[in-house]
């Protein structure tokens, strides 16, 4: 039997989410075993789920490995400078609040070059969705330290083991003033599915945090395979919904805290902004 | 002698079957879905896709149960399930 | 909803008649972020904007407030932001995304003196040569230089009006002293102020390409949400807008990029000239220092020197052609600017060894006065 007439197997593809992918960009960029895929295909069934038109939605991304995501979604979607995603992205809800903005990249570009964007975005409660792909390090230069990366861990620019500590990103997200905050791997891709459908449905500025793995410039120096990952994120994750982002940090010898730590309710940026500064006048 | 007792609706429950489509020139091959199919009814084929990965084959079919992990998990949208008829 | 022109004889000064041109102009977005001498414009476009059914935001620091007005730019908005020196190099990074994905918004720098912090916040001149080259790699854009408040108002005005028919942003080169003096502005009436608008898609959706240009080599461009689902990114990309890293690809749309410009130079370039007939002397200026040139001519001429003024209204795209035919003509080139040489290299190399050349320049901090220029005519021309 040949492969083209086996069964089961489709040499034309009809995946399901093909009407929200440039299929004529597929293969993507993203190596074996990167998560950021899983993610991002999460984020579009997400999408899909809402039952929201495709052309409310607009996606932008930063630079790196997950920013790469804008450029395979087919919707109107933006590629910008690095760590820029979030303030470019403010300027398009503002200008245009009717708008389903989503944020997707990753943790070096919102929160090292991005950082102060990322704090100020949830300080407004600007309504938007930030997906932030956490792969604990700086994939698309070859693997240095990030924010993330956790302490002693190996990375180019960490040879003997990074002396720094990492960002509790649900802790940052919360104290900021982000209206929903959630953390899930990309193993628990059902529970990440509905989180990210939750947040796009949310009012308000909303995180997720996925962790995924990065196996060539992670994994690599730290003897973890990118199965070794997922192994690690079923087996050292623990689910405990509402529990104090303070308890997040990662630390998977202790165990690591998914789900939605936070989901409140506060006045958006454009809400504020229309009663605060237009004065009704006959 | 059973310990547990059989539940009542045994006989009513319907396992759905489904059917795994694979495109096989989108696999790089990274495992995920074999490793975590509940029913383990996928594993790596011997053949080389056009990027030359193996790409997944489905062993035991008929296990499928239309679950659409394999589906949801998969990074390069490369593989789905749909309800066998 | 607020008259958005507010036509009528006032006394404010240059940032605010900036402030009124971008609002006149159709501006219905501000990225703020405060900084002496720019932050009236600001200021101003706060309590105007919602009224005109525009929106103002304060973002975080200029390079979030230059992202932000890309970013409502592809909602179909015309778009500006205002700062001075020290957060025009941090709006650098973005003014380059604005280049590359063909964004049409508008910068106002009202220069102060630096290096760094510099001596806030008193006059200079000496961004220019960063408003043309301050973002990295190989790029066109449009720099207009305003001389009074008046201009301010005009100025804005073309500034978007350029912006919106080339998709490039443009950059407003004001000067402290032109953004904080106050002098007469008439604001005329919303019927006689020319507004253009960016050139929009027509045709099928499906087979719209993102960079295909019109005959004028500019692409039309479609806001987000009509469904075109397009693609925007800041690496090299072809006419659908897809990354392509090739040799080629960045060949062909550097080509283009720099194409809608160069090949439109005289649809861009806006000079004027003062005492030029029969000028053999020729003073060289654009901002603030086109007053101490104006001056400078008449003085010179009270002393029997044929001094004539040509005043840089466009000082990017420079236009080459007129400085080198002038320059055929004449003994001598004199740039005037507040800056230690800057526009004065650009007119020594359109020269082309044709005529002399002096700066008359200044460190900063301070208009020229136009003795200086005068003291340099007597020491170097005969009458």
């Amino acid at each position: 039997m040949s492969a083209n007439t086996q069964p089961g197997i489709d040499h034309q593809g009809a995946h399901p989410l093909d009407d929200l992918i440039r299929t004529d960009r597929i293969p993507h960029i993203w190596c074996p075993g990167c998560g950021t895929g899983t993610a991002f295909s999460s984020c579009l069934t997400a999408i899909k789920a809402t039952g929201i038109p495709y052309n409310q939605f607009t996606m932008v991304s930063g630079i790196g490995c997950s920013g790469r995501a804008a450029g395979y979604i087919k919707i109107d979607s933006f590629h910008t400078t690095h760590g820029r995603a979030i303030p470019f992205a403010s300027g398009i809800k503002m200008a245009r609040p009717d708008l389903n903005v989503i944020v997707f990249s990753g943790d070096g570009d919102l929160f090292a070059i991005g950082g102060n964007h990322f704090i100020h975005a949830a300080r407004r409660n600007m309504d938007m969705t930030v997906i932030c792909v956490n792969n604990l390090i700086y994939g698309m230069t070859g693997g240095q330290v990030a924010a993330t990366t956790p302490s002693k861990a190996k990375t180019t620019t960490t040879p003997f083991g990074n002396p720094d500590a990492p960002f509790n990103l649900p802790l940052m997200a919360y104290a900021a003033g982000a209206s929903y905050v959630a953390r899930w791997t990309i193993l628990h891709v059902r529970d990440l599915t509905n989180a990210i459908n939750e947040a796009l449905l949310k009012k308000g500025f909303s995180f997720i945090e996925v962790l995924a793995p990065c196996p060539v410039n992670y994994g690599r120096r730290n003897k973890q395979k990118s199965l070794d990952t997922l192994r690690l994120y079923r087996e050292k994750t623990i689910i405990r919904n509402g529990a104090d982002p303070a308890r997040a940090d990662i630390d998977f010898g202790r165990g690591v805290i998914l789900g939605t730590f936070i989901d409140r309710d506060r006045d958006t940026c454009d809400e504020l902004y229309d009663a605060t500064c237009r004065r009704n006048e006959d | 002698m059973a310990f547990w007792r059989q539940p009542l609706d045994t006989q009513e429950i319907h396992i759905t079957k489904g059917l795994v489509t694979i495109i096989e020139d989108r696999c790089k091959g990274c495992g995920y879905c074999i490793e975590f199919c509940p029913t383990h009814m996928l594993a790596f084929s011997d053949r080389f896709n056009k990027k030359g990965y193996h790409p997944p084959q489905t062993s035991r079919p008929d296990d499928c149960v239309n679950c659409h992990y394999c589906e949801i998990i998969c990074p390069e949208f490369a593989i789905y399930s749909v309800e066998a008829p | 909803m607020k008259p958005a022109v507010r036509t009528g004889n006032h006394y404010i000064t240059g940032d605010v008649a900036c402030a009124e041109g971008a609002i006149a102009a159709g501006c219905r977005f501000f990225g703020a972020y405060p900084i002496t001498p720019a932050t009236e414009v600001a200021e101003h476009m706060a309590e105007r904007l919602p009224d005109v059914g525009g929106t103002f935001i304060q973002m975080e620091d200029e390079i979030a407030a230059m992202a932000s007005i890309l970013g409502a730019a592809w909602t179909g908005v015309k778009t500006m932001t205002a700062t001075s020196g020290p957060g025009f190099s941090l709006m650098m990074e973005n003014l380059g995304l604005g280049v590359c994905t063909e964004t049409p918004c508008v910068i106002v720098n009202v220069q102060r003196t630096g290096p760094s912090t510099g001596l806030p916040t008193q006059t200079g001149q000496g961004d220019m040569m960063q408003a043309r080259w301050g973002s990295h790699g190989d790029y066109e854009l449009i720099a207009i230089a305003p001389s009074s408040p008046q201009d301010c108002f005009y100025h804005t005005i073309l500034a978007f009006n350029l912006s919106e028919k080339y998709r490039v942003p443009v950059l407003v080169m004001a000067d402290e002293i032109v953004g904080h003096m106050s002098e007469k502005v008439v604001i005329p009436d919303a019927r006689e102020i020319t507004l253009v608008s960016r050139p929009r898609p027509k045709g099928r959706k499906d087979r719209f390409r993102l960079y295909q240009p019109g005959p004028d080599g500019v692409a039309p461009m479609p806001a987000i949400g009509e469904g075109y689902n397009v693609h925007v990114t800041g690496l090299t990309h072809d006419e659908r807008g897809y990354p392509v890293m090739t040799p080629e690809a960045q060949e062909e749309m550097m080509t283009r990029l720099k194409g809608k410009i160069r090949n439109n130079l005289d649809d861009i370039i806006r000079t004027e000239e003062y005492r030029m007939e029969d000028a053999d002397i020729v003073i060289v200026s654009y901002g603030i220092s086109v007053r101490t040139g104006l001056t400078a001519v008449d003085e010179a001429r009270r002393l029997g020197y044929k001094v004539g003024l040509f005043r840089l209204i466009t000082v990017w795209p420079f236009p080459e052609e007129r400085i080198h035919a002038i320059a055929a003509r004449v003994k001598g080139l004199i740039t005037v600017e507040i800056n230690l040489g800057q526009v004065h290299y650009e007119v020594e190399r359109c020269a082309h060894g044709q005529a002399a050349t002096y700066l008359v320049g200044d460190a900063g901090g301070k208009i020229i006065h136009p003795d200086k220029v005068v003291s340099l005519i007597q020491e170097v021309f005969q009458p």
